[in-house]
């Protein structure tokens, strides 16, 4: 088989497209390339979608969190707390034993005209259970960011803001909230990375490879196996995640400089890449 | 474990469930907490220190030694630890036996992969075939905090080069002025006032390193998780303790005892920074000295 012709079998391998079996014997180096990079597909969907939906719910916690009233703070601390405070491959597993537990339960919906059948097997599945974990996961952190963030927006802009005469909704859409996504994005952006980085224990923990479906270390572990040579298919991994990781740090940096455009250029906060805010 | 346990058919309720929690692969099950802790604490000082070697690797005046000291603390950025470690566990292996090879058999003719194997020969195998299990779960367990200490060695190298850097220019320059020699000037005024710029991050480093730890199941280690699943899942009458699955019930204990741990650390780490601001030229060395003048 030359290499286009593996490209072809095996690009979409991961969602269940194209050949069926993996390559068992005589493994090249093409191959490993082909379906390491196919799994990465399954470490976007994770980090993206989960990211995506966790800005919100982040946003949410963390005004919760800074609330007076007990009934909306206590959650929220709590929320926080648990799922900070604990090993996300522990998260995971747990999720994955409930979701077993769960009554098999289908039902059928229309959505823009379609007609949709959702059952709860469905959240046995990585696509979907591993997901709400993510998800979950990435809003206690990204929210106890931007708790830390809100807390820090200068007074002088809040008097400033009263001072014009906004108030409630619009006082927070126009002045508190962009302040506090400004002062939280470095951060924000380190989390971004590290979400990336945690989708690789989903096939890890619990939740099973349905039809050897997986993401990029799956297939790298897979290949260590088969070749009994982890120099191979661990730097490929390592060499996505690079590239993933630039990527990632780009389009932060992006946003970063909208959301800074009104400062003089002095002011401005470049992002630094510190572990410091590692999950 | 109790009198009352010899025919755990007949039992009921409280009685029942005491001794099916002290049975002997409970016992099992809590000694891996023991485990756990264990190779926490080897692994916390091993990967500290590896992290200060990496940093004064990284501050050196050699050029090749400083990029070494760089490389190791940039690896860890960009690429997800679980890969190092699935990597660093087979590799090192394989990197001691080729080694034990190459001096134990230098006249073994035929090469050492031979297609998908590894081979080696039989005095350079690590552990010997013939050795007891205990030696063989010690081997493991040792490439585990190894692993671990390299991974989060290269992350406590970049949190303590960046302390090192955040030590006030003006107290080197001052030691300098005083006569110390570049050597004295590290180890009798950066070292110590380096640990306070270091602790948040150093802190945060060491909850990682509590959340990561049951990823050693990962790494072959018989840890809590291993135990956890072995226990929850369901077991049949052939059992002695009959149940159905209650992996859920285990998982949500070890969720528990998670969290009280990192919760448990964070109040002492917190005394910690207290303890450490003391004195020092920092917002909060002055706030101490305020409040007790």
């Amino acid at each position: 088989m030359s290499c286009w012709e593996t490209v072809q079998a095996y690009a979409f391998r991961s969602f269940g497209l194209g050949e069926r079996l993996l390559p068992k014997a005589d493994i090249t180096l093409c191959e490993q390339v082909t379906l390491i990079g196919s799994g990465m597909l399954w470490n976007l969907y994770f980090g993206v979608l989960a990211l995506a939906a966790g800005f919100f719910l982040a946003t949410g916690l963390a005004l919760a969190k800074n609330a007076q009233n007990p009934w909306l703070r206590k959650p929220a601390e709590w929320f926080i707390f648990v799922f900070r405070g604990s090993p996300l491959f522990i998260q995971f597993f747990l999720a994955y034993e409930a979701f077993v537990l769960l009554p098999k339960v289908g039902v059928e919906f229309m959505l823009f005209g379609i007609e949709f059948n959702a059952t709860t097997k469905w959240l046995t599945r990585a696509w979907l259970g591993a997901l709400i974990v993510l998800f979950l996961n990435t809003s206690a952190y990204s929210a106890e960011i931007f708790y830390g963030a809100l807390r820090s927006v200068p007074k002088g802009d809040q008097e400033a803001a009263d001072a014009y005469g906004l108030s409630g909704w619009h006082k927070f859409r126009r002045i508190t909230w962009p302040t506090m996504l400004r002062l939280a994005w470095p951060a924000y952006t380190n989390e971004a990375i590290f979400l990336f980085h945690a989708t690789t224990l989903v096939y890890f923990s619990g939740f099973p490879a349905w039809k050897q479906m997986g993401d990029a270390l799956y297939y790298a572990s897979y290949f260590a196996d088969k070749t009994f040579n982890p120099f191979v298919p661990y730097p490929l991994v390592a060499g996505y995640f690079i590239v993933l990781t630039l990527i990632v740090i780009t389009l932060f940096g992006m946003v970063n400089r909208r959301l800074n455009r009104h400062l003089p250029q002095a002011q401005k906060k470049r992002f630094r890449f510190r572990p410091q805010w590692i999950r | 474990m109790f009198s009352y346990c010899a025919d755990p058919k007949t039992l009921e309720g409280l009685a029942w469930l005491s001794c099916y929690l002290t049975n002997g692969v409970h016992m099992k099950f809590y000694w891996s907490f023991v485990t756990v802790l264990v190779l926490l604490a080897i692994t916390a000082p091993v990967a500290l220190s590896f992290g200060f070697a990496g940093a004064m690797a990284s501050r050196s005046h050699f050029p090749p030694l400083a990029w070494l000291g760089r490389i190791y603390t940039a690896m860890v950025r960009g690429v997800p630890d679980i890969a190092f470690f699935l990597f660093f566990v087979i590799a090192l292996d394989q990197g001691l036996e080729w080694l034990r090879h190459h001096a134990m058999c230098p006249d073994w003719k035929e090469p050492i992969r031979q297609g998908a194997n590894f081979l080696v020969c039989p005095e350079a195998k690590l552990p010997q075939s013939s050795a007891p299990q205990i030696w063989h779960e010690i081997y493991n367990a040792s490439l585990a905090i190894f692993t671990f200490a390299i991974v989060f060695g290269a992350f406590a190298a970049n949190v303590i080069y960046g302390a090192m850097n955040a030590v006030p220019k003006e107290q080197l320059e001052t030691a300098h002025a005083y006569g110390m020699s570049n050597r004295q000037t590290f180890w009798r005024i950066l070292v110590p006032q380096m640990w306070i710029y270091a602790l948040p991050g150093l802190s945060n480093l060491w909850m990682i390193l509590i959340k990561a730890t049951p990823l050693l199941f990962l790494l072959g280690v018989q840890d809590i998780v291993y135990w956890a699943r072995e226990l929850g899942g369901s077991k049949t009458s052939v059992f002695a303790y009959p149940h159905p699955d209650w992996r859920l019930y285990y998982f949500l204990f070890l969720l528990v005892f998670y969290l009280a741990f990192t919760r448990v650390s964070e109040i002492a780490l917190t005394r910690l920074t207290r303890k450490l601001s003391r004195g020092q030229a920092t917002m909060a060395g002055e706030a101490q000295r305020k409040a007790a003048a």
